[in-house]
Parts: structure tokens; sequence; C-alpha cells
């Protein structure tokens, strides 16, 4: 396994996207080539991009890979979808919109499925970043499901994070609410050739003339028009790229990107933490057939919840 | 808890265009359990062969529905073991005639579905013959 790391280190593209695979399918052993690139991560400028189902984020991460490899940086994708929570199967198709980069060598695009995570990425997005990171891209751009309201995971693993929002989705409340609304750093309208297009404008600039922006960074909102116009839309997006680079320009200017790296720490160490002490006890409850008592004890009303948890609780966790 | 999923690249290579059935698939494949990684119409063997190591899938499934399979599967299986990728199973599905079967086999082709093939033959075959790579 450490094997797998180090050939991912050396830009092994084939064992960079098996790793991702056995971090996905939770493989045991796999934390030792994470362990291994650890120390080596923390190089590339992540970049969020989230919104709703349908509100562009493929078409316009396709076109931000455009804009990166025009500046020679290399490029690492990962675009999660959803995993149905009946069958556990997945339709993954953000890959559609990225088919002009299949044969550039210094683009990685990889397609993850939720896997039952709700907050808007998959279990792997973590390790993933840092498997994309120690292969050597200086960009890495994590494209989150499809999300609603208050998905926002992604806070904790990108140092800028794009919301993209399009016309016709809700009032000048739905600007004000917490949520997605106050994750961006910076907002792109898509679709804005679409009627709309500058109220909602006028909505986002509003909730942002409410905030006080502390870091000094106010977020832009930028107004990208429809793929069908190829090369207004191309210009666009190279705006949005210019306006990524400004912001990360900005965390490295304030001293601030360690604040980011902060928030990705904690959620890794508890992550950890849930798997290395959580995860066993969970498994030998179901194979000592435990789980399934307890299940049985709760459906009579025979103890509840706490109770049974506590006892698991005085069982494992022994103070010395 | 560790689990291997059965992951599948579902693509049209060439100049066809009609993915309805590439579609039905992809879905089929997702109620199935699996995961699927749908790349649409139009692609070259060289870009699905890319994706395909990407992804890391276990399985490759390509349509077609044009008469250029004759050409264009042969052209993917060929890629893939020049990367020493061959573990990765080829099936291919669309409007292949008889004449042309063996010919498709003989390019390392697993399996091939045409019109008739039931959804439900088409995923029993994928569980019993593609196990996630190890």
């Amino acid at each position: 396994m450490e094997q797998l790391g180090k050939k991912a280190m050396a830009g092994d593209m084939r064992a960079a996207s098996r790793l991702i695979r056995n971090i996905e399918d939770n493989i045991p052993d796999t934390h030792k080539a994470i362990k291994h690139i650890f120390p080596h991560t923390g190089r590339a400028h992540v970049v969020g991009l989230t919104g709703a189902p349908g509100a562009g984020k493929s078409t316009i991460t396709d076109e931000l890979l455009m804009a990166i490899r025009k500046k020679n940086k290399t490029v690492g994708v990962l675009a999660v979808d959803p995993t149905s929570p009946f069958t556990g199967g997945a339709l993954l198709g953000d890959r559609i919109r990225m088919l002009r980069h299949a044969e550039d060598p210094g683009v990685f695009i990889r397609s993850l499925a939720t896997r039952g995570a709700m907050g808007g990425l998959s279990k792997a997005v973590g390790d993933g970043i840092h498997v994309l990171d120690v292969m050597g891209k200086d960009v890495i751009i994590v494209e989150t499901v499809g999300v609603g309201q208050q998905e926002v995971d992604i806070i904790n693993h990108a140092h800028t994070v794009i919301v993209v929002q399009v016309p016709g989705m809700g009032d000048d409340v739905q600007a004000i609410k917490a949520g997605l609304m106050e994750i961006a750093d910076i907002f792109v309208i898509n679709k804005a050739d679409r009627d709309g297009s500058k109220k909602l404008y006028k909505e986002i600039k509003n909730m942002i003339g409410m905030g006080k922006w502390t870091s000094g960074w106010e977020p832009p909102v930028l107004m990208i028009e429809s793929v069908m116009e190829p090369h207004s839309f191309a210009k666009s997006v190279a705006v949005l790229y210019e306006k990524i680079e400004e912001h990360y320009q900005h965390l490295v200017d304030k001293n601030i990107l360690a604040d980011r790296a902060h928030r990705k720490v904690v959620t890794e160490l508890n992550d950890a933490l849930k798997a290395a002490i959580l995860d066993p006890v969970l498994k030998k409850l179901i194979e000592d057939g435990e789980m399934e008592g307890m299940v049985a004890k709760l459906k009579t009303k025979e103890t509840d919840p706490y109770s049974l948890a506590e006892a698991v609780a005085l069982k494992y966790m022994k103070d010395d | 808890m560790s689990e291997r999923k059965i992951r599948i690249l579902l693509a049209k290579p060439g100049l066809d265009g009609h993915d309805r059935g590439a579609k039905v698939l992809a879905r089929a494949f997702r109620d199935a359990g699996f995961e699927v990684i749908y790349t649409g119409c139009h692609q070259t063997p060289e870009q699905i062969v890319g994706a395909a190591l990407q992804e890391d899938v276990d399985m490759v499934g390509l349509s077609c529905l044009s008469g250029a399979h004759t050409y264009l599967f042969p052209a993917v299986t060929k890629l893939l073991k020049e990367q020493e990728a061959d573990d990765i199973t080829v099936v291919g599905g669309g409007i292949i005639p008889d004449f042309d079967m063996q010919a498709m086999y003989d390019a390392g082709l697993k399996a091939i579905f045409t019109p008739g093939a039931t959804l439900d033959s088409i995923c029993d075959w994928i569980r019993e013959n593609i196990k996630p790579r190890e």
C-alpha cells in the first residue's frame, strides 16, 4: 500500500486512480499510503464549486480547465454525484462536460459517488485531494453534488469556494438565509442571459452589503452567460479564473491560508478518530449480533437508545 | 466498512449520436447497484481509454449503432492493452451483425449484446463475470 503512495507521488496516474479507489472502497491499510503522502501535501490550490443541480458546475469546470491549462498549470478534478439511497448504485455524469480534456496529461478527472455522505461531498474527497496534491497538480477543483441550502462541507476542504447560482430560484429572503449563501468567496450567476439575472445580482449584492468582511475580501459577483455563445462564455470564465487567483493571493498576502488549513485538519482528525474508534465498535456489534438484539429491544420499548449507547460506551471505553 | 463496488464506464465511440440505449443502460446499471460513469457520445478510443484509466473502472461498455464497431471496438481493446490495462473487461452492444461477432471476440471483447437483450440479462452477466479488480 505504501508503494501505491510512492508511485502516486512520482506522478503515476494509474497508481493515483487506484489509490483513490481504495480510499473510496475503504480498503484496509489504505491509511498506510495516506500516512506516507501526508507530510508532502498542502501545496495545491483547492477550489470548490458548488450550487444547485443543473446550475452549470461541470460546464464551468470544463471551461476553467481551459483557462488553467492556458497558464501552463496542471489540474486535478474531483467531481461528486449522488449515490442512490435505495440501490447503492450511482450515475456519474459530470465528466460528460469535460471530454475535450480526456487526452491532456495535465488534467486528471475523477468521478466520485457520495456513498451516503450528506454534506455535498464523498468521504473520499479529503484524502482524494491529498492524492492529487502529491501527484503534483497545481490546482485541484472539487465539484460538489448538486446542493440545496446547507450542504456546505466543501468549506472544510477548499481554499476558494465558488457558489454557482441561476436566476429564477427565489426571492431576496433566500439570499440572506444561512448556509450555502454564506460560504462563497466568489458568486457566479450562471445562465445570466435568462430573465431574472439582474434581480438576482441585486439580491446577492444587497446581501453582501449587509455583511462584515473582516478579512478584507468581499465576495465578487460574476455574471456568466449561456455556454451556447462559446466565445463570451470562455471570456467570462477566464475572468472567473482571474478572481480565483486573486482570492488565493489574498489568502497568502493576509496570512489567512492557515485558517482554511485549520478547518481541513480538524475535519480530517475527526474523520480519522471516528474511523479508528467508532467503526470497529460498530463492526463488532454487528458481527456479534448485538446490534440486532439492541434494535429488537428498542422496538418493544424495553429500553431506550441512550441507555444502550451508554452501556456500549462503558464496555469499550476504558479509563486508565 | 470496506466494500469493493463495481465501476463501469459507458461510452459511445465515433460519430453515432443515438444514445437512448446507452442512457437506458446507465440507468439500469445504477439501479443494479453499480457505479456507472456515463461519458456520452462522439468519443475517440483514446478519450475512452484515458477516462477508463483515470476512473479505475472494472469494465468498459461500448455502444455503437452506426456500423463502425469493427474499427472502433478493437481500437479500444488495443489501446487498453498498450497501457497494460487489459485487465479491464470490454463489452460491446448495438447493431452488431452475426458475421462480425467472431471478429469482436477475437479483438478481446468479452460479450456482445444486440437488440433484444434484456436489461436483466446484461446486469446478470456483469454480476457473474465482472469482479472488482484487486
